[in-house]
């Protein structure tokens, strides 16, 4: 056991947890913020991605040790209130989530993808979503979503 | 009711996911979000290593030893029955003596955590004695003759004289795979205990009910006193169908026991080898034709892998064996269905149930009898589509009405342009050729005709509750599941449309079985068909009532009143929604009424497997442009073109991502997704690093998608609507003829008969050099 404290949505958390704690579970069952999600397990569906110091991480495979110190937004942190980030609002209009399991996951990932790329292109965005997979949509809308996500974030 | 969606309040409208705003914000709640108390345990599965033989000690000190604090449960805890199967008798939760496939759930450990749980697994140790010979796959079953049921055989004609007196005839078979339904929300179940043995269930289920009665079952306490809820699924593709049912009893069995909360999620690799997939199938053949390829005979034998228990295998090989003919009119037609039992994991609704398969074997037939007469498989297709000329009686006997193959087909050819790119097609490879470089592309079209309603009457019924409160909100409950396909949307717009009433009146809720009972899955596409009815029966019963009370305090004759967009209006006096339901409840009015639907016209003899099973037929076409690599057998789809009938859609937001979705979930299962076993019986393929399904970049980057146009459906459905979740799945076979069109201009020698489903590289390159080993 030992004390762990980062920054999650701006604000600090210090939690005693086991030295073996994942970054997941330290976000879902010690600070009880739920709407990151596991898919797999294992690092490969990217429904846990979360910014970690502004870059994506998938927080299923990282230790919470490891985020000590660290600024880590989960999607919960992504709106102002009731108005939605703009990579949120172009995935509301573009029908860009069919279940929403894996929805989280990928916003968080296009906003990194668009942050670091303004003037993101369609094969780009296609490329950057290899981490994050999808059962529901066929990605079609997603990457429509990611497009008009960009656009409206100033691409 | 309207008969177009033009002039509508909220039907026809492309309104969004219901709860798209709190998905995107982390806020909506899937079951393992759900706040826990204190007191809850969490649960991890033990599971059989072998695939079959017998239980000789279930070893479980050590487990105990590792970790005092948890609680090993198995059949023999069971108070009930330990039987959960939907149909026959023959579906445990737990093995007791005998395990017939690896991964069978034998017991569950429940700890405080469910790290703790699954921790204490790795310690139980299970000695069997092994069966040595074990039935791993269909032809093995074949020949041993282990079937569920008696095989199926319908005739009609006579398709042998036929195929002999036929001037060509071809014999074959073929093989297509299983697919794992890949949900991202793994399976999971919550189970609370109250007074008075009452138990509430989570569930990630598309069918609270059955969920219900396994628990029901299990617990041996009545279904009166059990709650099974879900708000929503993480994905389901009929994975969660039957399948949630076993989960979820395991659940509420350590609930009991512990009388305390227990829930349980399983980690990927569980949920792989233990739960249900997609039947893989074999199809043998022998068809006759004439030169210009009208069949004049067809005899097809379809072997489906069941697994270790029935489950939903008879319903999905009648919805194969009734798909067979597609489009087209067979008049001399002989086919056979046998259910195959093997020591693998029971096989299990997937989207298209069935029916995709069904539409494979006869799609890829007459692509053979094409490459064999050398003529184009759309006209030898005109030769055979359903026509007044041609016939319009399926084999099983229903007369196949409103047919809009023509129709489509016209649109496609705008839409899609498909005879000017086979020639550009053809134009590409012989040039590849010529160049001596790797790239052959292929091109293919496909008709879909799907049959709409559960192929077992019984099911075809639905209920819904609302209630109008007095403050003119509107609460919603229905029967079917929200698993991501909008159903609940769709509902909530006929609701708002009865009452001519903004969206947002209308809120809705979860589905539970406390508020509508004796429900069927939602499943067979029928989701928002039948519980969109019962919600308009429901609130059209409430809606007369309010308008029988509004003509007394306007005093004018209730067909002068008009109900508009949140307002009462009756010559130039008005009232607002609120007020009339406000006023309904001062003058004891009841504002709350149930609505029960059942889809009419529908008749099976199973028997005899004869009737007119289905209440409608969706209509669909795509074309499909794929490139491959003969030196490594990689392919890619280019791009697809897409037409569906959604009949006047209720949303066409919503129906076009269920098409979009559904394509490339058909594409997967037929290319990239393979689900490999060791030769002991054993799934390797268990978790997404090993099993591939589709991503970002597997789709087409052209896709291009159209909703037939002007096509109410003729049947009095929801808004003369049709149902959408599975036909567009059957379309991706146009990009498995496509491969298999650029495989036969590969080069001289290759051998696009050789191509089975999954088309991996691995079968595409022994396509490609005509490799029989395969």
């Amino acid at each position: 056991m030992g004390e762990i404290s980062l920054k999650l949505n701006g604000k600090l958390e210090t939690k005693d947890v086991a030295d073996n704690t994942l970054l997941i579970d330290f976000i879902r069952e010690h600070v009880g913020l739920t709407g990151t999600h596991v898919g797999c397990d294992t690092s490969q569906c990217g429904a846990c991605v979360i910014h970690l110091d502004g870059v994506s991480v998938k927080a299923c495979t990282m230790l919470a040790k490891q985020a000590e110190g660290s600024e880590i937004v989960t999607i919960e942190g992504l709106a102002d209130g009731d108005e939605l980030h703009p990579m949120q609002q172009a995935f509301h209009e573009n029908h860009g989530l069919q279940c929403g399991f894996c929805t989280p996951g990928m916003v968080m990932s296009a906003v990194e993808m668009v942050t670091k790329n303004k003037n993101i292109s369609e094969d780009e965005i296609r490329k950057g979503l290899e981490g994050n997979i999808c059962r529901c949509t066929g990605y079609h809308n997603i990457v429509q979503s990611v497009k008009a996500g960009a656009a409206k974030m100033g691409g | 009711m309207a008969l177009d969606n033009k002039n509508n309040m909220s039907v026809g409208k492309s309104h969004y996911q219901d709860s798209s705003f709190r998905q995107l914000t982390g806020r909506a709640e899937y079951i393992d979000d759900i706040p826990l108390s204190e007191n809850t345990l969490h649960g991890a599965l033990i599971l059989s290593e072998i695939p079959s033989g017998m239980i000789t000690s279930i070893e479980t000190e050590k487990a105990k030893k590792f970790d005092p604090s948890i609680t090993v449960i198995t059949a023999k805890d069971i108070p009930g029955r330990n039987d959960i199967a939907p149909i026959f008798a023959d579906e445990p939760i737990f093995a007791e003596k005998e395990v017939t496939y690896v991964g069978q759930p034998i017991g569950l450990i429940v700890a405080s955590s469910m790290e703790r749980a699954r921790a204490a697994v790795n310690e139980v140790k299970i000695v069997y004695k092994k069966d040595k010979t074990p039935i791993l796959d269909l032809d093995l079953a074949f020949k041993k003759k282990n079937f569920f049921l008696k095989p199926i055989h319908f005739e009609r004609g006579k398709a042998n004289e036929q195929i002999r007196q036929a001037p060509h005839k071809l014999e074959g078979s073929f093989s297509m795979g299983g697919q794992d339904h890949f949900y991202l929300e793994t399976h999971i179940a919550l189970a609370i205990p109250h007074e008075n043995s009452e138990f509430t269930i989570w569930s990630s289920t598309q069918h609270p009910t059955e969920v219900q009665h396994g628990v029901s079952n299990v617990l041996n306490i009545p279904a009166a006193k059990i709650s099974s809820k879900v708000r929503r699924l993480g994905g389901g593709f009929g994975g969660k169908e039957s399948q949630s049912t076993i989960y979820a009893a395991i659940a509420a069995l350590g609930a009991y026991i512990l009388d305390k909360p227990v829930k349980l999620r399983l980690n990927r690799k569980d949920d792989m080898a233990s739960s249900g997939k997609r039947h893989d199938f074999e199809v043998k053949y022998s068809v006759g034709f004439n030169k210009k390829g009208k069949i004049k005979g067809l005899d097809i034998t379809l072997l489906s892998n069941a697994g270790n228990v029935c489950d939903l295998s008879a319903p999905v090989m009648s919805r194969a064996l009734t798909h067979l003919d597609n489009c087209y009119s067979f008049k001399d037609f002989t086919a056979r269905g046998y259910i195959c039992k093997t020591n693998t994991v029971s096989n299990t609704a997937f989207r298209g149930f069935g029916g995709p398969q069904g539409m494979l074997a006869i799609e890829t037939i007459l692509e053979r009898v094409s490459r064999f007469l050398e003529i184009d498989l759309d006209e030898l297709r005109h030769e055979n589509y359903y026509s007044l000329k041609n016939g319009i009686k399926t084999p099983y006997g229903q007369i196949v009405k409103n047919i809009k193959i023509e129709k489509m087909i016209n649109e496609m050819e705008t839409f899609a342009g498909l005879e000017k790119r086979k020639l550009l097609v053809e134009k590409f490879n012989r040039s590849q050729i010529n160049k001596n470089q790797p790239y052959r592309k292929g091109i293919a079209f496909m008709p879909a005709k799907f049959g709409i309603s559960f192929n077992k009457v019984s099911l075809n019924q639905a209920g819904a509750l609302v209630h109008v409160y007095t403050d003119g909100s509107v609460r919603l409950n229905h029967g079917g599941t929200e698993m991501g396909q909008g159903l609940f949307i769709k509902v909530a717009q006929v609701v708002s449309e009865c009452f001519n009433i903004p969206i947002d009146y209308v809120h809705i809720s979860g589905t539970n079985t406390d508020e509508v009972p004796n429900t069927s899955a939602t499943a067979a596409s029928s989701g928002s068909d039948i519980n969109g009815m019962a919600a308009w029966k429901a609130a059209t019963v409430i809606k007369r009532r309010m308008l029988k009370h509004a003509s007394k305090v306007f005093q004018k004759p209730p067909s002068s009143i008009e109900f508009k967009n949140g307002l009462i209006l009756s010559g130039n006096k008005s009232m607002t929604f609120k007020e009339l339901a406000f006023s309904c409840w001062e003058n004891r009015i009841s504002l709350s009424s149930t609505g029960f639907y059942k889809t009419p016209k529908i008749s099976w003899d199973q028997e005899k497997f004869k009737g007119s099973p289905y209440f409608y037929f969706t209509w669909g076409a795509a074309v499909s442009e794929a490139i491959i690599d003969i030196d490594t057998g990689e392919s890619r789809i280019l791009r697809a073109d897409i037409i569906q009938d959604c009949g006047s859609s209720l949303n066409p937001l919503i129906d076009r991502g269920q098409i979009e979705g559904g394509f490339i979930q058909g594409i997967g299962w037929l290319t990239c997704e393979e689900l490999y076993y060791s030769p002991d019986g054993k799934l390797l393929t268990l978790g997404p690093s090993t099993y591939k399904i589709p991503g970002s970049r597997d789709v087409p980057p052209e896709f291009n998608i159209k909703l037939l146009e002007n096509t109410p459906n003729e049947e009095k459905t929801i808004f003369r609507s049709k149902a959408v979740g599975e036909p567009p799945l059957l379309l991706s076979i146009s990009h498995f003829l496509a491969l298999k069109n650029a495989i036969s201009m590969a080069s001289e020698t290759s051998n696009a008969d050789l191509l089975n489903a999954p088309a991996t590289p691995s079968k595409i390159l022994a396509a490609v050099h005509n490799d029989h080993s395969m």
